[in-house]
């Protein structure tokens, strides 16, 4: 690809190769260690589903037993199997006599490995057929209604109740978005379980359960039908359940999930070694299942300076990137985000907006780049606003981003009103239509300011990927490299679910669904 | 012609005509669109108190929902000379301004903690005030000097902000509400002085909240020293922490 922006090859390259070594040195970590919500994970995909009486999720109910009786080291999906053999009951109906009190998982006597393995590899194999349909499914009507053009016009609900959300998110789908986020209720990410059943009552948000993923489906299904272009939904694989909610997404083929190797450690206080462990399994899902990731580099902007600390925002998508490429995940599938979110004060602003942007694309070509609108500058007044979003919108056509995810003209003010939504579709369908390939007429001079601007954020990126790949990356990360947050490797939530693998530890997804037949 | 003088005790909006009452307004009503949407959205509007009312703009929002901009004459009125609002009285220092007033009548650190509480995730307005970098070109509190400035971050319970202010022995607490849904931040607000009154500190503290939709007035009805909204930098508020805590003796 030519580069409008001249940028130097030998250095991408370089700062590539540190990202990918920085992700081999963690890999061997998380290859060591599973933690408690990747094996509740292994259970739900073996077919376990439902709660108690006391409303816990038998996959807690599943791995907490196995956690009491010190069988963690060696995977769920041996113990489920062990009990499958020994009892010729089903995982449902094994998790069910748990939670009676009728089986003690790690108390039965223990059939040989080579017989457990085979039990469990036949009922997952079905399930992950279950999973390959879904995405069958979804190409199928990529096929024949078809989609939007990119960028994939995004926007949010966030009701609170599952029930509001269709209603808004049918008015958006009407109205042109291509991608519907139902925005998680708050603190959700701190649950170490998902809730269960369909959900009215949340605060800024929806609860992220399978049953609220499945009204949303077939809500947005139906409307698809009726405007003729696939509507994508968009959920949080963030937080203490994250390869929980690939799973469950993968089963109800929900088609973007927010899914960052460091946003949990940075900015819900979430355990290091937890998240980037719990990251890997859950993008190697989230890979099998055709789900674009939606990364969370945004979000040190809205801590950090964007003019100061845009370099962190590109080494950050370096790291993403390789984490991905671990987990199975193709690039077509990587939505690598940053955001518009430079003080509107500041002369040429827009340029070195514009800078970034066509950066991200030109290294990252292959990406449906994830970019956010204007967020920290935003103030009560709308008219305003609604010019900042404009010049968001038109750098994104101008930049061939992938999936914009539209700025509100109220965005300080409150959780956007049906209004709201369509007048932000109405301003980017218009920029995008009226100035469709502007960036197929239009050539940068060279060394001006756009071209230099990008050559220093990528010069500043190279050399903080080279820091870290000598620091490694849980001690920079304690330093307060990104974002401007220090985290502590044995702080935060969720420390107490990690453990180490036994050498029979068995997890027979990874090897059906990373690299596996698709 | 002389150029009508605006009458002080009878104000109402200024279109391009003094007292031509003109005011634009935007907002949907459940109902699809169409002439009898209009219509209604005009009745409305003239139930409002807006004559002659014109819609100008309405958009199908997809759902039977109707959008609308409507312009309309107020035939309201206000007497400006009557209004009174409480303020946060108090002369807003520099940075460097407040850094010498501490030294001088404070004479040791000031701590300050704060956190944007309950369901909110919304860190801008505490970060804005508190952290290094500040915002547009205002310094946070953590880089003044003498004072110590503790950013707890986001959906803190009020609780554990107590709890934490106890343990520093904090002079001052910030807290910032931004994104609040369904007035969420009126009982999560109050919650907090109960704490403080329950556990006798209310009265050794300096309790200060700030948020695009929060008032100095409310603040003061909620039981707070002050409240800050939009615009506000670090040094409004450090200005009034510092003079309220030498005026109430808490040095």
């Amino acid at each position: 690809m030519n580069s409008k922006l001249n940028l130097d090859v030998n250095k991408i390259n370089s700062a590539r190769n540190a990202a990918k070594n920085i992700a081999e040195d963690v890999q061997d970590f998380i290859d060591r260690h599973t933690t408690s919500t990747i094996e509740r994970t292994v259970v739900r995909l073996l077919g376990v589903d439902g709660v108690d009486e006391i409303e816990k999720p038998l996959p807690n109910v599943v791995v907490d037993n196995i956690m009491e009786g010190g069988g963690l080291p060696l995977g769920a999906a041996y113990w489920l199997g062990n009990a499958i053999v020994q009892t010729g009951n089903t995982p449902q109906e094994i998790a069910e006599k748990i939670s009676r009190g009728e089986l003690d998982i790690t108390k039965l006597s223990v059939a040989n490995d080579d017989e457990i393995r085979d039990e469990v590899y036949k009922i997952a194999r079905e399930n992950v057929e279950k999973i390959a349909k879904k995405r069958d499914e979804r190409e199928s009507y990529l096929n024949t209604i078809g989609e939007g053009r990119k960028p994939y016009l995004y926007v949010i609900v966030a009701t609170g109740n599952i029930y509001e959300d269709i209603i808004q998110a049918k008015a958006a789908a009407r109205q042109g978005a291509d991608v519907i986020a139902v925005i998680r209720t708050t603190a959700q990410s701190l649950l170490d379980y998902v809730p269960y059943g369909p959900t009215t009552e949340g605060f800024g948000g929806t609860y992220a359960t399978q049953e609220n993923f499945r009204l949303m489906r077939e809500a947005l299904d139906e409307v698809g039908e009726e405007v003729g272009k696939y509507i994508r939904v968009c959920n949080y694989c963030s937080g203490l359940c994250m390869p929980e909610i690939a799973a469950m997404g993968a089963l109800e083929r929900l088609d973007v999930m927010l899914n960052d190797a460091l946003y949990g450690i940075l900015f819900r206080d979430i355990n290091m070694q937890r998240t980037i462990v719990d990251q890997y399994f859950s993008r190697i899902i989230n890979g099998f299942a055709g789900i674009i990731i939606n990364t969370g580099e945004d979000n040190y902007l809205t801590t950090a300076d964007a003019v100061e600390e845009a370099h962190t925002v590109l080494a950050s998508q370096f790291i993403n990137e390789q984490f991905a490429k671990k987990a199975g995940l193709p690039e077509e599938q990587m939505g690598l985000g940053h955001a518009f979110e430079m003080n509107p004060n500041i002369e040429n602003g827009f340029l070195w907006e514009l800078a970034q942007a066509q950066m991200a694309r030109e290294i990252f070509p292959k990406a449906p780049l994830k970019y956010m609108p204007p967020t920290k500058f935003m103030t009560g007044d709308i008219f305003k606003g609604h010019l900042q979003d404009a010049l968001f919108n038109l750098i994104s056509i101008w930049t061939n981003q992938g999936i914009q995810l539209l700025g509100m003209p109220t965005e300080a003010i409150h959780t956007p009103h049906l209004q709201d939504r369509m007048l932000s579709i109405e301003n980017a369908k218009y920029i995008f239509n009226n100035a469709r390939n502007i960036g197929d007429e239009i050539e940068f001079k060279k060394d001006g300011i756009i071209q230099s601007r990008a050559k220093e954020v990528l010069e500043n990126a190279e050399k903080l990927l080279k820091d870290i790949e000598q620091e490694g990356l849980f001690s920079t990360i304690e330093k307060g490299q990104f974002g401007g947050v220090k985290r502590p490797r044995d702080g935060g939530k969720g420390l107490d679910g990690v453990t180490i693998k036994d050498e029979k530890y068995y997890n027979p997804f990874i090897q059906l669904m990373l690299g596996g037949e698709k | 012609m002389a150029l009508e003088k605006v009458d002080l005790t009878r104000v109402k909006p200024y279109g391009d005509t003094l007292n031509d009452g003109m005011m634009q307004l935007s907002f949907t009503l459940p109902i699809p669109y169409g002439d009898e949407a209009d219509e209604a959205a005009r009745r409305l509007a003239r139930k409002m108190g807006l004559e002659e009312p014109s819609v100008v703009h309405s958009h199908d929002l997809g759902v039977g929902y109707t959008f609308f901009v409507v312009y309309g004459k107020c035939q309201h009125t206000v007497n400006y000379e009557e209004i009174e609002v409480p303020k946060v009285d108090v002369e807003i220092m520099s940075k460097y301004e407040v850094e010498d007033f501490i030294k001088e009548n404070i004479k040791r650190d000031v701590v300050i903690v704060g956190a944007c509480t309950g369901t909110d995730a919304h860190t801008v307005g505490i970060d804005a005030i508190m952290n290094m970098k500040g915002y547009d070109g205002h310094y946070g509190l953590e880089r003044y000097k003498m004072v110590e400035a503790y950013n707890l971050g986001s959906q803190v319970p009020n609780e554990e902000l107590v709890a934490k202010a106890i343990e520093l022995n904090a002079d001052a607490i910030l807290v910032s509400q931004v994104v609040t849904q369904k007035d969420v931040h009126i009982p999560n607000l109050t919650e907090l002085t109960e704490l403080l009154e329950a556990e006798g500190m209310r009265d050794k503290i300096v309790l200060v909240c700030g948020g695009p939709r929060i008032s100095h007035e409310l603040a003061k009805e909620l039981g707070y020293d002050a409240g800050f909204g939009s615009g506000s930098f670090a040094n409004n508020v450090a200005s009034f922490i510092v003079k309220e805590i030498v005026e109430r003796k808490l040095v």
